[in-house]
């Protein structure tokens, strides 16, 4: 019983802390491209703008709920929190040290492909649930774009998983000391980060953005908190893949052997891939739906098959 | 496809990550506009005056030729004969009534070429928002030059 509720309030620790980061990396976001494109950025809601998350919560949750004539309610009130939550979950098995973890699965990034790609599940629905033509395209566009980076990424992964030889987190890190994957299997690396971008649906893969083919993809017809818990999700997602990149590629909390310093190791690493996202998003342009399902098919997936292929000769002859 | 497209399309792509890299550390070209007061040009056509002479007395004569040529018909005067022991403006009429509805008004600026003594100015005043439309009719007390605080001694106009 006691166990039960240590978990719980580290498990509600870890939501509020991914939102709290979620809402500033927002607010980063928005910051550094504006620096990038010679503005300012929201410098207006307290020091430098830091409670501008909180003004824009506020804004969100006080708008109105609009629902579209025709729409299939609970499919369409369930969609946002089938998005939201399982992005959230894969942070379950995200260690930040050897033992700061909530949990240590045996098939640590099996739970991880698992549980994000339920999230497409939210994306079609919210598509489909809206009777919206514009959120119907864009839903079904999102959902092929996604499924197709999951087997990139899943290609990706399952190189790291093949050196190591175990799907737990904490044993893939453990696997990377003296050298981090990023430089063993560069190939690997380079894959796993560009279909984490497009899994993110982040620029140049964010499609659903694509206002003059598809309004706002598959969530054109929501507004107010049901919105927010979209936006919200976009930005886990970011920070997830932030996460997964660190623990997979960068060997986590390498060089330190763990505790506080291995903890800041990680925090680094994932600031500086969110900033990556921020930056790429800054400089370049959308990709035509064409060219993001060709560049999945004919250059990630080879190219993270033949980093398997290298893995495995590797694993077979040592 | 050539087997060099990819890796030109690479160093493409690093070029431009350098480009907003380097704009990180460039100077934001915003203005903070309520703090920060911009700087317009000189001849700026903002909200009207009404001029005055060092003395006192109004530019104005009622002349009528700013409503005359105004295209949008904002401005409406009211000419009178000028009170020889109480003058108002310089010469032989003054303007009674002078109203600007700011709303019709597109600042174009040919009132002020047309005005022929040069009482009518646009001024850098360029805040016209109000909360309500009556409020944007501007009355000739509102148009006028504040006097200057001092009556200069050498003052060469009749008085």
């Amino acid at each position: 019983m006691n166990t039960f509720i240590v978990a719980t309030l580290q498990a509600t620790f870890l939501v509020f802390l991914i939102f709290t980061v979620a809402a500033y990396a927002i607010l980063a976001e928005r910051r550094i491209i504006a620096r990038m494109q010679a503005r300012l950025g929201p410098n207006r809601v307290g020091p430098f703008g830091m409670f501008q998350p909180l003004a824009d919560v506020i804004k969100l949750l006080t708008k109105e709920e609009i629902r579209s004539a025709g729409a299939t309610r609970w499919l369409h009130v369930v969609a946002p929190i089938l998005t939201l939550v399982p992005i959230v979950l894969v942070f379950a098995v995200i260690p930040a040290g050897p033992a700061i973890h909530l949990a240590d699965l045996s098939i640590g990034y099996l739970f991880v492909a698992a549980v994000s790609s339920i999230g497409v599940y939210g994306v079609v629905l919210g598509g489909w649930s809206s009777n919206s033509k514009y959120a119907l395209l864009g839903g079904l566009r999102s959902s092929a774009q996604l499924i197709s980076y999951e087997l990139a990424l899943g290609l990706a992964a399952l190189g790291v998983v093949a050196a190591t030889g175990s799907l737990s987190l904490v044993q893939i890190v453990g696997a990377q000391f003296p050298l981090p994957f990023a430089i063993v299997q560069p190939i690997g690396f380079v894959v796993f980060v560009i279909a984490s971008i497009a899994e993110a649906s982040r620029a140049p893969f964010d499609l659903p953005e694509a206002e003059q083919e598809l309004g706002a993809g598959y969530h054109t017809e929501y507004s107010s908190f049901r919105f927010a818990l979209f936006q919200l999700a976009e930005y886990v997602h970011v920070l997830a893949a932030a996460a997964l990149i660190t623990v997979l590629f960068l060997g986590g909390w390498w060089p330190f052997s763990g505790g506080w310093l291995g903890v800041a190791a990680v925090a680094v690493k994932m600031a500086s891939f969110v900033f990556l996202f921020i930056w790429i998003r800054a400089t370049t342009p959308r990709v035509r739906y064409d060219q993001l399902m060709v560049f999945s098919w004919k250059v990630l997936i080879p190219a993270a098959l033949l980093n398997l292929l290298i893995v495995a000769l590797w694993v077979v002859l040592t | 496809m050539s087997l060099k497209q990819p890796f030109r399309d690479v160093l493409a792509t690093a070029k431009g990550m350098r480009v907003t890299l380097r704009h990180l550390w460039r100077r934001p070209v915003t203005q903070r506009y309520p703090e920060e007061r911009p700087i317009l040009p000189p001849r700026h056509r903002g909200r009207h005056e009404l001029e005055r002479h060092e003395n006192g007395l109004e530019k104005c004569v009622g002349c009528e030729l700013c409503a005359l040529v105004c295209p949008a018909d904002a401005i409406y005067v009211e000419g009178a004969e000028n009170p020889k022991d109480a003058p108002i403006s310089i010469g032989e009429r003054y303007a009674k009534t002078y109203v600007i509805n700011l709303l019709r008004c597109i600042y174009c600026g040919y009132c002020v070429e047309a005005c022929p003594t040069e009482a009518l100015q646009m001024k850098g005043e360029f805040e016209l928002a109000a909360a309500d439309r009556a409020s944007l009719i501007v009355s000739k007390e509102q148009l006028l030059a504040t006097l200057p605080k001092t009556e200069p001694e050498d003052s060469w106009m009749p008085s």
